[in-house]
């Protein structure tokens, strides 16, 4: 029987959302191939995946001197893999998913096709789309090697559900195989910032035409208004400035996002920025200059000052919600 | 030379650090797909060196400079156009350069080993890498570069210290900065923080030209996936000025609402 590894994500206890599109993926993937779903995850209970497809949840737990950091997954997942075979595992293009699967790919000895957009069996063989040169061409890439190792960009495919009956959990030790010498020894947590730009669902973006740190109130605003789905972005030249942290940078040297809704306020939409949001569903820009290239691949355009526009966006949308 | 990791003395961090650096082509060059479509077309862009890769450099270099002792060797797997690349951050101050000459493909995992048989066996107390190369932005081939030598590897890396056989590590997640302390010899990319890229200066560029510039041919690896065809994105579909100012915000909302269904 054909299988299908899905790696989900644990946050805080529970499984992370965007589990969901990754077993979906690979639901999609063991239908074609008429194969069964695994689903592997550590540090939560990934009962509710079975929701979206799983046919069998595998746990595993850390060991009892876990040090922290990936390792110790890596090298259970790796030694499931090699012991119970499986043809395709499928990992989430998070902070997470980026710093596992390349380990886990390593340990097996396979390549890896990151941050795919598009995945299918073609003759066979699987199959993936994924963008290159900051989104400027998208290559089609056979993978060539079993298991093939991908990871989707998170928000691109739409979770399905596909009921499954009767999955339990079933506990897996974590494989002792943190590698000595890697130790999490602290955590510094920054302000604000719950929800990281690049797994959020909408994604207020500022830039250089908010004239300041002082003023990101406005934009914090806009996002309270839409609720906990939304974070703040910022392009470069803020970053550069120090106006804002580095992780709300969205482009070629910051974050990738695709939310499904991206509104650019002040930013001039620079090819670079382009790259990191030009696979969102919607993009709103709001920009003084009619001529600012963002609204070249802007769904919908508002000429004007983002100070005087912002917050009756805001307040509109809170609106809505309460109406 | 001894590494770190052999030093009995916790303050003496002499550690040679080699950084693993990839041309690509200029973030604001035009792509043109070649006509067979596995490829771009090479005329008329502009080459640097990935931008993460300086942040390596940089790191590089202010670790030895603190330390007072140690080199820095910048690694690339290209072909020989990737010398001009490597002069660029012998000119920032890197001691000596080694191109594998080749041609590097989107498989990281290909990119990985190659690297590996330069890296394996040799005293680098710390082996830097950029956190992505701009051009496939894959952020993987440090990782398994580290399991294939056999090293801890921090990713994201905003921040470092060495001291005492140890190399404790600030990375950027989710939420905040995780401190890792990794015992030497360890992998390390880098990602925006603390390290700013300096400018050559003339001296620099000028010493560059004697520095020693090491090439070979790089071994030939099994790849592991092939890329079938590249194509332009679709163009997103044409977009519309809603209208001007405040005036504007109502229709906005009414048409994410009504016509996207996003709010
Ligand atoms: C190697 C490299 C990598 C890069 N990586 C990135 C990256 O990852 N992300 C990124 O964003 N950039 C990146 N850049 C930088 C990029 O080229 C641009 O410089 C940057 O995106 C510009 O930021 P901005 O749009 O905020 O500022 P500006 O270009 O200065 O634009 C400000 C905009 O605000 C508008 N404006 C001003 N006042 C108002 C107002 N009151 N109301 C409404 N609109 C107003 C102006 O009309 C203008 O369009 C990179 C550059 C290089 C060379
Ligand atoms: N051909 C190469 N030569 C040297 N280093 C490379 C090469 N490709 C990738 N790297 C290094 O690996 C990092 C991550 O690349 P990637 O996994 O392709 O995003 C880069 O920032 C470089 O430090």
């Amino acid at each position: 029987m054909t299988k299908i590894l899905a790696v989900a994500e644990s946050k805080h206890g529970a499984v992370a959302g965007v589990s969901r599109e990754t077993v979906t993926v690979a639901r999609t993937l063991a239908d074609s191939l008429g194969g069964t779903v695994e689903v592997a995850v550590s540090g939560a209970p990934g009962g509710e995946l079975a929701e979206w497809g799983a046919d069998r949840i595998l746990r595993f737990d850390p060991g009892g001197e876990d040090a922290g950091g990936p390792d110790p997954f890596a090298a259970a997942l790796s030694d499931h893999i090699r012991t119970h075979g499986c043809r395709a595992v499928v990992f989430a293009a998070t902070a997470t998913g980026r710093d596992l699967a390349p380990r886990v790919a390593a340990r097996l000895g396979v390549s890896l096709l990151t941050d795919c957009t598009g995945v299918e069996v073609a003759g066979g063989a699987l199959v993936t789309t994924r963008p290159v040169f900051a989104g400027k061409a998208l290559a089609r890439v056979r993978a060539l090697a079993s298991p093939a190792l991908l990871s989707i960009r998170p928000n691109v495919f739409p979770p399905r559900t596909a009921p499954r009956e009767g999955v339990r959990d079933e506990l897996h030790a974590g494989a002792a195989g943190n590698r000595p010498g890697y130790r999490v020894v602290g955590f510094e947590a920054s302000q604000g910032a719950s929800l990281d730009v690049s797994e959020a669902t909408i994604v207020v973006s500022g830039g250089r035409g908010m004239k300041g740190p002082e003023n990101w109130h406005i934009l914090a605003d806009l996002r309270d208004a839409i609720g906990e789905t939304a974070a703040l972005g910022a392009s470069r030249a803020v970053v550069d400035a120090g106006w804002r942290p580095h992780a709300e940078q969205v482009g070629q040297t910051g974050k990738t996002v695709t939310p499904k809704l991206y509104f650019a306020i002040a930013i001039s939409g620079a090819i670079q920025h382009l790259a990191g949001m030009r696979t969102s569903g919607v993009v709103v820009a709001v920009n003084r200059d009619a001529d600012a290239p963002i609204f070249g691949v802007a769904d919908y355009g508002i000429v004007g000052d983002a100070f005087e526009v912002v917050p009756k966006l805001a307040e509109a949308i809170r609106g809505l919600r309460q109406g | 030379m001894d590494t770190a990791a052999g030093c009995t003395e916790p303050r003496a961090a002499a550690v040679n650090i080699t950084v693993c650096v990839k041309r690509v082509p200029d973030t604001e060059t035009r792509i043109r797909i070649a006509d067979d479509r596995r490829g771009i077309v090479p005329d008329g862009v502009k080459y640097v060196l990935s931008p993460y890769d300086e942040f390596a450099i940089e790191a590089a270099l202010q670790l030895v400079e603190e330390a007072g002792t140690g080199e820095v060797t910048l690694l690339s797997f290209g072909s020989g156009a990737a010398t001009e690349s490597l002069r660029s951050g012998l000119a920032l101050g890197a001691h000596r350069a080694v191109l594998l000459k080749g041609e590097p493909t989107m498989d990281g995992w290909a990119t990985a080993r190659v690297l590996a048989s330069e890296l394996a066996g040799g005293d680098a107390g710390l082996v830097l890498f950029g956190v992505k190369a701009v051009d496939d932005d894959q952020q993987q081939v440090g990782p398994m570069v580290a399991e294939l030598v056999g090293r801890p590897c921090a990713t994201s890396v905003t921040a470092m210290e060495v001291g005492g056989g140890v190399v404790t590590c600030r990375r950027a997640v989710e939420g905040g900065q995780e401190v890792v302390e990794m015992d030497l010899p360890a992998v390390a990319t880098l990602t925006k923080g603390k390290y700013e890229p300096r400018y050559a200066s003339l001296r620099g560029i000028m010493m560059a030209k004697r520095k020693p510039m090491i090439e070979k041919e790089a071994p030939v690896v099994e790849p592991g996936l092939a890329v079938e065809a590249l194509q332009y994105p679709p163009p997103r579909p044409d977009g519309r000025i809603v209208g001007e100012g405040v005036g504007a915000v109502g229709e906005l909302v009414r048409l994410l609402r009504e016509e996207a269904k996003v709010l």
